[in-house]
């Protein structure tokens, strides 16, 4: 018996193609002359159980023999790209517009297929100062008063990929800030950078329809996210997006119906490549593994061709915060400087394996952190050297 | 994906004597359990004791061996289980056996500082949400190369740890000094590889211990070290495919991924065994801070949490990497199932009387134990509301939580007859339904703070003055 290099099929081609979709084989009573006995290993090693057969009998010890088949699927379905921001030939202002989505293999399985685009990176912006702990103030507490300068410090500082500016100070429960005012912050913050733009109401149901209809009109041209639909309120933001072609976030709570009935009423009025899923992303230690499961779902059965879920997701990991483990001040917890950045961290991470595309972030280490780790991973040159930790010395 | 075990099935192949000596009153459920995994066949001791049951007791072992096996690893006192897995995605069943989390020493350490850090791994405790979480093993290394030396270290952690030991270094010299310190124990070795496999099979039969096997970055190589330590007999394995940071971190995702994959999806048996993560690996960094390797090191091991890992070796034992990373696993191992919830109803804290403050939250356990944490000490009422699991602000959002429902749990808990005043102390998060509130229920709704750790003085300030 021979284990050439030079392969050629042992079995004549009709009798090989025979077998070739049998899951086992089982051989009595044959003794076996052989001259010269060929592999086409490949095939035979994806069928563990018939290789697993004539391995034995072959006495194939060598590690020569041994070729592992990466376990690929073919999926029916993949994510839309939505894209965000028009330059100057396209209608906007903006220095450049932004894909997001376009997957067509669960998160980062290069194995099967690269990812078309890298994750989204979001500054979270707001229309008033609001109190956030100290790891992410030392960051802006220049700023917070001035929401074109805090978008500015994001760009130019902290090299993130768009503005969300939430109008959170609209909602009637805390300033009621009058609509005109509101559409002043946005072209101040449109003046201030040129990234693409995310344009956030304060969630309250009475405002927000007629807040992001006005600012849909005030960014005409530059194909801003409108943040958000919900259940309760898609209609009139469906509309505003239409007339004046932006894209829209659609809000839901952890629901996985809920995302696609909401998703279902939004088609009505505007296609899935103008439409981004937030389902909610809860704080790690605060429910991170329903957001990580519905958003893992949901990736799936987007590449399983259900329609109304094949839209990029976004996550707005400046909830990680909500943990009280991110900004307590207690010694007993370490560092809160470090320790709190590395909690955003982790919840980004996560749901960047989950399949979200877009992160609305807040600190600077937790930006750095997702865009380096998402280059790595969708570096096609990139090749992993093996360390030997084993030997390390004290650490 | 992963074929459901019928109880039928189970139940067919056990004695059928209802004997009880499991716990439960009959064979059946006693099928219905170990179906779902709940609990283990050998709590069935009749079929492990009785000649006549040996050959169901075979059968059954196979119907119920998980795609990805289960390994046991033993210190004196303690058992750490990995492995064990059945599903890629913890929607399709609860995802077994959390990740055992391995806190690393070396033999070149100095004694002290070595002891100290596997004390304090040893001691690692967190509270959350009603669970004490802690770490599960020790891996020591043998920098030094030196097998007595290497002895006589693990003898000195083995005096003062519990936990499960992994022995780590390419030498089998080394590796057998190390299991004759720990005899009787079964703790795990790292690693056999291309050089060492023949010599490192023999001492994990001869000590009946678990084997990795290693093979960073070569999947080739992984699969015939794999089947080579199988046609030897051996059965418990543990797969290190590598774990590289940085630019590395592409190629590590991609094997765990895939590994998991052909195990769970192709059966294939080669490869279904659990999977070592060496997040440590981000230590052999040059130039780097300390602080920023930590960093690498804690969120490597949250990005393996998420795409299997069964095991990791960490280096930092400091709380700012280790809380993520064992809260993640915390969270990816509960069962998606069932909601992590508390009984809804009225929670008295204190000696509260009829002049005392009511206030409400959600049942979400999350939640609940928050908020418990913060007015443990102050004389007071609870009302906690059915949201179905759901936080305050997800629940108003998503109409789990909604004027009605506090309403509802206002009367039927009989909170009116246990104050005389009719005020109620509403989440800052769900001030949206606080007006909806009064109305239905008739109670002034005093909305409180978004976080509950402003509860004492919000009391303070509005509550004890104004009543």
């Amino acid at each position: 018996m021979k284990n050439n290099k030079k392969k050629m099929n042992p079995f004549d081609d009709s009798l090989f193609s025979m077998l070739k979709n049998m899951k086992e084989i089982e051989i009595e009573d044959v003794d076996f002359e052989i001259d010269r006995l060929d592999f086409t290993l490949p095939t035979l090693v994806s069928n563990p159980q018939l290789y697993r057969q004539i391995a034995p009998m072959v006495e194939a010890q060598k590690e020569a023999a041994y070729q592992f088949v990466p376990p690929v699927n073919t999926y029916r379905g993949e994510v839309v790209e939505v894209v965000l921001g028009a330059t100057k030939s396209e209608g906007g202002t903006r220095s450049r517009a932004i894909t997001l989505g376009g997957s067509k293999t669960p998160p980062f399985y290069s194995f099967e297929n690269e990812k078309p685009n890298p994750p989204v990176v979001v500054g979270d912006v707001f229309d008033m100062k609001i109190s956030v702990p100290k790891p992410v103030r030392i960051h802006f507490d220049e700023v917070m008063e001035d929401p074109a300068e805090w978008a500015r410090v994001y760009v130019e500082k902290f090299d993130v990929d768009m503005i969300d500016i939430e109008l959170i100070s609209t909602d009637p429960l805390i300033n009621d800030t009058p609509i005109s005012e509101s559409a002043k912050v946005v072209e101040d913050v449109l003046q201030a950078v040129d990234v693409p733009i995310i344009i956030g109401g304060s969630g309250s149901p009475e405002k927000d329809g007629p807040l992001l209809s006005k600012m849909a009109e005030v960014a005409e041209g530059e194909r801003v996210l409108l943040s958000s639909a919900t259940p309760d309120l898609y209609e009139p933001i469906a509309i505003a997006a239409k007339e004046h072609d932006h894209a829209v976030l659609s809000w839901t709570s952890l629901d996985i119906n809920q995302q696609k009935e909401l998703n279902r009423n939004l088609l009505e009025y505007i296609p899935k490549e103008k439409i981004v899923i937030d389902p909610t992303s809860a704080a790690l230690g605060y429910g991170i593994e329903y957001a990580f499961t519905i958003m893992e779902r949901m990736r799936l059965s987007a590449l399983w061709a259900d329609e109304e879920l094949q839209m990029p997701m976004a996550a707005a990991t400046s909830n990680s915060w909500a943990a009280r483990e991110a900004w307590r001040k207690d010694p007993g917890l370490g560092p809160r400087m470090l320790r709190g950045p590395l909690w955003e961290t982790t919840s980004t991470l996560t749901f960047l394996l989950a399949g979200v595309d877009m992160f609305i972030s807040l600190h600077p280490a937790a930006i750095k952190t997702v865009k380096e780790v998402a280059r790595w991973l969708m570096d096609k040159e990139a090749k992993g050297t093996p360390k030997d930790w084993v030997t390390l010395e004290a650490v | 994906m992963s074929k459901k075990i019928s109880p039928l099935d189970v139940f067919n192949l056990l004695p059928k004597t209802n004997c009880g000596k499991c716990g439960e009153d009959t064979c059946f459920a006693f099928a219905t359990m170990v179906a779902d995994r709940k609990m283990d066949l050998e709590q069935c001791t009749p079929l492990f004791e009785e000649a006549q049951y040996e050959e169901n007791q075979d059968k059954l072992e196979v119907l119920l061996r998980p795609a990805v096996r289960e390994i046991r690893l033993r210190s004196k006192d303690g058992e750490v289980r990995i492995g064990g897995k059945t599903v890629l995605y913890r929607h399709e069943f609860r995802y077994s056996n959390p990740t055992a989390i391995a806190i690393s020493v070396s033999d070149t350490m100095p004694e002290d500082a070595m002891l100290s850090k596997v004390k304090k791994a040893s001691d690692w405790g967190y509270r959350y949400i009603g669970m004490d979480l802690s770490l599960d093993l020790i891996a020591i290394r043998s920098s030094s190369n030196d097998p007595m030396k290497f002895r006589e270290c693990v003898e000195k952690v083995s005096d003062v740890t519990q936990m499960p030991i992994v022995l780590c270094s390419f030498s089998p010299d080394v590796i057998e000094q190390g299991l004759i310190a720990l005899e009787g124990q079964s703790p795990l070795i790292y690693a056999a590889n291309q050089e060492n496999w023949e010599e490192m099979s023999k001492l994990a039969k001869k000590y009946e211990c678990p084997i990795v096997v290693s093979a960073p970055n070569d999947l080739d190589r992984l699969m015939f070290l794999t089947d080579s330590l199988m046609k030897e007999g051996i059965e418990n394995i543990v797969l290190d495919p590598g774990t590289m940071p940085d630019e590395g971190l592409r190629d590590t995702l991609n094997n765990f991924a895939m590994l998991r994959r052909s195990a769970i999806s192709r059966k294939d048996d080669v490869l279904g065994f659990p999977l070592l993560g060496t997040p440590i690996s981000a230590w052999c960094g040059e130039d780097e801070e300390p602080e920023i390797k930590a960093w690498k090191e804690s969120y490597i091991s949250s990005i393996l949490l998420s795409r299997y890992a069964d095991i990791l070796i960490i280096n930092s034992v400091d709380m700012w990497t280790i809380l993520p990373i064992v809260i993640w696993r915390t969270n990816i191992y509960t069962d998606p199932v069932k909601p992590v919830t508390v009984e809804p109803g009225i929670r008295t804290f204190g000696k509260p009387d009829e002049n005392s403050p009511v206030l409400y939250t959600t049942n979400f356990a999350l939640t609940f134990y928050t908020v418990q944490e913060d007015v443990k000490d102050i004389d007071c009422y609870m009302l906690v509301v059915d949201t179905e699991g759901i936080s305050v602000e997800s629940a108003v959002a998503g109409g789990k939580l909604t004027a009605d429902k506090v309403n509802d749990a206002i009367k039927e808990t009989g909170l009116e007859d246990m104050v005389t005043h009719r005020k109620i102390v509403s989440p800052g998060l769900a001030a949206r339904i606080s007006g909806e509130t009064e109305m239905v229920s008739g109670w002034d709704v005093l909305v409180g703070p978004k976080d509950s750790a402003g509860v004492k003085s919000f009391l303070d300030k509005r509550f004890y003055q104004e009543t």
